[in-house]
């Protein structure tokens, strides 16, 4: 939480930091986080990627708990 | 000067210790609803014949220890990752806030768009309370109701963000929240509703369960937004006033 204060110091705002810099950057990140996301959230459920049911039952408790529907 | 690059792989190391706090936690207060339910689901089976065993991939145990540690860690990667870029965008663009208050209220705005919204409709649900045949409609609706989530926090932010000048930033961040928690109410009413589970099965453990999951999700988010903070903070008091900007690749 924000310190309140009557006159926020400008110092403390950053700067923003220009789109064009950080496109790249989410480009990466995203298809990253979408694979990773993937496998944890729905491999071996609705599509396979790997055939068997051992990723899906490896991160089994992880899928039910972080709110993914499961079987 | 904050650089994208630093943000997304801070965002990914705290995200993986957010991982390691999810796990404890969920270890501590989601494995016991989870072996219930599996009691449960393993009662009201078809019995096998005498001498069978149903075939275990994997077990119990690696189940509950390496394979529940291995999907938080990487979940918490994934997300830190994504939470770091949209820090790095709001960053000097929401209002007149400091980078430690930015990663706050986007960690903030991340577990209600990604978390929250999405349970509000279809919650968590422990083992024997799914129906297979289902199971295509429930991935699909899960996910739009992430987006549907993520959407309506951007848009208050959007909404709030060009009404301030004219309201003021009290006024307007009311206004933006308030359509956008009305607008979300309107499409929890009409989506479909999925209520799957079997007869018998205890509400208290129901209610324990989604309670643990709920939970996973607020610590994971929690220590993201409080550490990524916190580091981003100390990052910027190292390198008080950059004389002159380095050139970004």
């Amino acid at each position: 939480m924000a310190t309140i204060s009557a006159a926020p110091t400008p110092a403390t705002v950053p700067v923003a930091i220009p789109l064009r810099q950080i496109l790249p950057w989410a480009a990466f990140g995203a298809v990253l986080a979408v694979v990773l996301l993937y496998f944890v959230g729905t491999e071996q459920g609705i599509t396979s990627v790997v055939s068997g049911e051992t990723v899906h039952e490896f991160v089994h408790d992880g899928r039910h708990l972080l709110g993914f529907p499961c079987h | 000067m904050l650089s994208a690059r630093t943000l997304l792989i801070r965002g990914m190391v705290v995200g993986a210790i957010a991982g390691v706090v999810a796990y404890l936690f969920a270890t501590l207060f989601g494995e016991g609803p989870i072996s219930d339910a599996i009691a449960f689901e393993e009662a009201h089976a078809a019995a096998l014949p005498a001498g069978e065993h149903e075939h275990e991939v994997v077990s119990r145990t690696v189940q509950s220890t390496i394979g529940l540690a291995t999907a938080s860690i990487i979940y918490g990667i994934a997300l830190g990752g994504l939470y770091g870029i949209a820090v790095a965008i709001a960053a000097g663009r929401v209002g007149r806030l400091s980078a430690r208050a930015t990663a706050g209220l986007v960690a903030l705005g991340g577990f209600v768009g990604v978390a929250l919204v999405p349970f509000l409709k279809y919650p968590a649900n422990p083992p024997a309370t799914g129906n297979p045949d289902t199971l295509q409609q429930r991935t699909g609706l899960y996910f739009l109701m992430i987006v549907i989530g993520v959407a309506a926090v951007l848009g208050a932010v959007l909404v709030g963000r060009s009404l301030q000048p004219r309201l003021g930033t009290w006024n307007a961040s009311t206004v933006a929240l308030v359509g956008a928690a009305v607008l979300v109410g309107a499409i929890l009413y009409v989506l479909p509703a999925v209520n799957e589970v079997p007869d018998g099965f205890s509400p208290i453990l129901l209610w324990r369960f989604r309670l643990a999951s709920l939970g996973t999700q607020a610590v994971t988010w929690a220590t993201l937004g409080l550490l990524f903070g916190y580091l981003t903070e100390r990052s910027q008091r190292r390198q008080p006033v950059p004389a002159v900007q380095p050139v970004a690749a």
